[in-house]
């Protein structure tokens, strides 16, 4: 079974002047050609460390401390520096959470847009242009040729986020890695930018990682999806299982607190309490203090990821057989 | 001795002594200000008084060289005068000037800065315009255009025997706007605390409000800056005195030793000029790098990952 | 935006009158007039005949509304030594400073900015910590100090380089340059280098640290994802958003920069306006003393608020504030 992408018991730890930390404790999935893959979780869960993991991006205190990354039969954690750069914005290319953050202020649309294509394809300026424009068409960028001779700051926040997403498809990448893409947008851009995402999967055959927190962005858009909780996958599936069936107490007190399946002003179901920061992680399963069940075996115990009655649905809870 | 308790369990001990920087630059300072405070009975002469040197004995090479003699351990300047006391008491007068220019620009920028940021308005803005004027201006600019008034319009007598109490006001002069401004800043920012409403709904009133709460509370900053302040102002009377606009040569800082040894390395006698060189440069470094570590540990915003 | 422009002249007006004040002030005090124009030779008589012609008996805002407008039309006063107008003297002593000033800004620029980047890319280098180490150790060493370890080394020991002076000048339209000999290009070397050992550690960890956070903002990290060759991420992406606070920063030390010549220009007896100014004070040069305050403080002035204008007009913040 070759998948395009399999990450193996993934462990990123961050080495800091106080000690060690551990952001990912034995990750691991795979995803296919084609394939929409979510990772959900709250903040802090490693989601985003996952992804940058990925193509080796972490930022310098953090490094892979064990497991396996293979993409299209290449082990990327074992990479140099140059044959890792060959494969970022090439095979993989990454959109990040803040569109206004994302792009260089001081050099315009095009330079930005070009410069990818000439770092990977041996093609003449002129060429790389028009593909840019090309591009920016395929985001459907109202005057694109004007864009191109533009700043950033000159440009609203969705159109930026296209202008990525524009710049993430130059080099017909395998596979995107979006993090949290719409966040930093409102919510009528939101559905833009993900409806965006999801056509040009579709189009171009394109395999797509979304990181996000939101489970009704994700509900929409992936075909499978991972639920991460203090750095280790507690239940992953297909989407459409996962949402109608959820076997975790965390999964479950996600979806429950989606303001959807509510009746107006009602009051909002929270889950109790705040996901642990690294240094504080709790013995046995993380989610314990929080969980409605919190057995003896719970506090002592960390539950490992197994196949519940579904093949594809697994979840890692002591409670559920 | 309750304080004392908390300063051991601190988190500035704790710190200091994990630092081995720290701890070199602390324990070299320490031992320098003792020797420049114990000078009379450190050193071998007392080089302050004419009496006790004769010019005779002028440029005589340090002990170990051909020359040079165990009476004179580093040599003697162009005057007859043992090198190695002549330095000691430099020092003691760098560090006098040093100590009493913070004091002074202390006393006055922290006076401005409390004013001006509590009391706010057409005050707070003449006093920021005026410290905003004299920062723009370079400090050395101001020290030395000060000095050579001084000294014209004192007179060159006059000025050499009133030089040290002048240095510190010129020097002190010179940098008060860096208090005022760091102390308004403070005080800005703790104007809007409780205690500060507290303090007022009660009925104290304002000046006691300026002095005895919010006044204590703004020190930190001021403690780091003073720190770095000492070796600022004794980098300046050095320069100074250099010019000639400072210590005279009868009671010479170490710049003024400079300033009298810089003509004789062309004909050889280097010592004049090197020893009290080093010393300077070692004592400013010392005072900077624990200035550095103070700020460092005061400041919980920098994590350095 | 012109309003803020218009608020930072009247500033800057507003010190050149203070500045001026104090320039009177002192003139009026210290100077002796009438000795500067004729000399100390008069009876007391004549003295004060003199002095009434001078309107020195006149009231004080009189003396000083005329001190201000001759002063305005170039008008310093009189050299006692030089026994020329106290302006005349100063001109002809600034290209002396100003290409003294011009070298260091060179050698400014072309270590620190190396240094610095090189030192925020690769932090944990031998050659960086070396880099990190001069710049902590370099600001508790005076000019002055440096200034004579060189000239020790480099004149006196090994007689490579000379001690003082500027050496053979070239005199283009009145300005006497040091630019065009061999022999004065050697003697600018000891002082530029020394000169610019003051700046230096600041300027290398300016670079560095701008650098530093520049390198950890969100669209470095985009460039890096994108997979662009390393030498474009560190000189195009991260170099230009590097510059722009340095540049900012380097403006106003150019001007301190000039406060520092005095002490440099004595070392090497280096005939610029900072070494006239030393010997004005030997020489009790009232004039020429009140000359100097009156035009390094206008340069000073000037370039103080040439580069908050330009600032204000790169950053918005400052625009939309008016003045902090």
């Amino acid at each position: 079974m070759n998948h395009l992408l399999e990450v193996k018991d993934l462990e990123v730890k961050f080495a800091l002047r106080s000690g060690e930390l551990t952001a990912i404790d034995g990750v691991s999935f795979t995803l296919d050609k084609g394939e929409r893959l979510g990772i959900v979780g709250e903040s802090g869960a490693g989601k985003s460390v996952t992804g940058f993991a990925i193509i080796n991006l972490l930022s310098r205190p953090g490094y892979i401390s064990a497991g396996k990354i293979l993409f299209e039969g290449q082990e990327l954690h074992r990479l140099s520096e140059e044959e890792i750069r060959k494969i970022r914005g090439d095979r993989i290319s990454m959109i990040f959470q803040d569109p206004m953050m994302t792009l260089n202020p001081v050099l315009t649309i095009s330079t930005q847009m070009v410069e990818t294509v000439l770092a990977h394809r041996n093609v003449s300026k002129a060429d790389a242009l028009d593909l840019s424009l090309e591009n920016l068409k395929k985001v459907y960028i109202p005057s694109p040729e004007k864009r191109l001779s533009q700043y950033p700051h000159e440009c609203s926040g969705g159109m930026r986020q296209r202008i990525i997403v524009a710049i993430a498809l130059l080099t017909n990448p395998s596979l995107i890695i979006a993090d949290e893409p719409s966040t930093a947008l409102d919510v009528t851009i939101q559905a833009g930018i993900m409806d965006l995402l999801l056509e040009l999967c579709e189009t171009e055959d394109m395999s797509l990682i979304l990181i996000t927190h939101d489970l009704a962005v994700v509900s929409q858009v992936t075909e499978k999806i991972a639920v991460m909780y203090a750095g280790k996958i507690v239940e992953a599936g297909s989407t459409e299982t996962i949402i109608r069936d959820p076997k975790h107490p965390y999964t479950q007190g996600l979806i429950k607190a989606l303001p959807g399946s509510l009746q107006p002003g009602s009051r909002l179901n929270q889950i109790p309490g705040m996901m642990p920061t690294l240094t504080d992680i709790p013995l046995g399963c993380a989610f314990h203090p929080r969980c409605t069940i919190n057995a003896t075996v719970c506090q002592m115990e960390t539950p490992a990821l197994i196949s519940v009655d579904d093949h594809d649905q697994m979840t890692a809870c002591h409670m559920v057989k | 001795m309750r304080t004392w308790d908390r300063f051991k369990k601190s988190y500035l001990l704790y710190s200091f002594k994990r630092d081995p920087i720290a701890i070199l630059s602390f324990s070299v300072l320490f031992v320098l200000v003792i020797i420049s405070i114990l000078a009379p009975v450190v050193t071998p002469y007392n080089t302050y008084d004419t009496s006790t040197y004769d010019i005779m004995d002028g440029e005589t090479p340090p002990a170990w060289m051909e020359g040079g003699s165990r009476t004179f351990m580093l040599g003697t300047d162009i005057q007859g005068r043992d090198l190695l006391s002549t330095m000691i008491y430099g020092l003691r007068v760098s560090l006098l000037i040093g100590v009493g220019a913070v004091l002074f620009q202390s006393f006055v920028g922290i006076l401005i800065g409390l004013l001006s940021g509590y009391l706010g308005g057409k005050l707070d803005s003449f006093l920021m315009r005026l410290t905003d004027i004299q920062f723009s201006i370079p400090y050395l600019i101001v020290a030395i255009f000060t000095s050579a008034i001084f000294k014209l319009a004192f007179g060159v007598g006059r000025y050499a025997e009133l030089a040290v109490p002048l240095l510190i006001i010129i020097i002190g002069a010179a940098h008060w706007p860096i208090y005022a401004r760091t102390v308004r800043a403070s005080v800005l920012g703790e104007k809007n605390k409780e205690y500060v409403e507290a303090a007022r709904v009660i009925g104290i009133s304002r000046w006691q409000i300026m002095f005895h709460h919010v006044l204590p509370n703004t020190l930190t900053p001021v403690l780091v800056i003073s720190t770095i302040q000492v070796a600022e102002n004794v980098m300046s009377e050095a320069a100074l005195s250099f010019l000639g606009l400072g210590m005279p040569i009868t009671k010479p800082s170490l710049g003024s030793l400079i300033r009298s040894g810089f003509e004789y390395i062309f004909s050889g006698s280097w010592w004049i000029t090197f020893f009290p060189g080093v010393l300077l440069i070692i004592f400013i470094l010392v005072i900077l790098l624990l200035g550095d570590w103070l700020r460092d540990v005061l400041n919980p915003k920098l994590y350095k990952g | 935006m012109f309003a803020f422009i218009i608020r930072r002249i009247i500033q800057a007006i507003f010190v050149m009158l203070v500045i001026s004040l104090v320039g009177f002030l002192i003139q009026h005090n210290i100077g002796d007039p009438v000795r500067d124009l004729v000399g100390e030779r008069v009876t007391p008589a004549e003295r004060e005949v003199i002095r009434d012609q001078l309107g020195l008996n006149d009231p004080f805002y009189v003396q000083y509304a005329r001190f201000v407008k001759k002063a305005s039309k170039g008008d310093l006063g009189l050299s006692f030594f030089y026994k020329k107008p106290a302006l005349e003297v100063i001109v002809s002593k600034a290209p002396a400073t100003i290409e003294l000033v011009i070298v260091t800004a060179i050698i400014l620029i072309i270590i620190s900015i190396p240094a610095g980047i090189y030192s925020a890319i690769y932090p944990k280098s031998w050659l960086s910590r070396i880099i990190m180490a001069f710049s902590t150790v370099g600001v508790a060493i005076p000019v002055f100090l440096t200034a004579i370890a060189l000239i020790y080394l480099f004149a006196v020991e090994l007689n490579w380089l000379p001690s003082y002076g500027r050496g053979e000048t070239v005199n283009l339209w009145g300005w006497e340059s040091g630019f065009f000999t061999w022999d004065g290009l050697k003697h600018l070397v000891l002082p530029s280098i020394s000169l610019s050992s003051i700046m230096l550690p600041l300027f290398i960890r300016l670079v560095r640290a701008e650098m530093m956070e520049v390198l950890e903002t969100e669209y470095i990290k985009f460039a890096w994802a994108k997979g662009l060759h390393r030498r474009r991420v560190w000189f195009i992406h991260a170099f230009k958003n590097t510059l722009l606070p340095v540049i900012t920063v380097f403006g106003v030390q150019l001007g301190i920069l000039s406060a520092f010549t005095i002490l440099t220009e004595t070392v090497f007896q280096w005939q610029g306006m900072g070494f006239m100014f030393l010997e004005a004070v030997d020489r009790s040069d009232t004039s020429l003393l009140v000359a100097y305050l009156v035009v390094v403080g206008a340069i000073f002035v000037s370039v103080n608020t040439v580069v908050d204008i330009v600032y204000g007009f790169v950053n918005p913040t400052v625009r939309i504030a008016g003045t902090k």
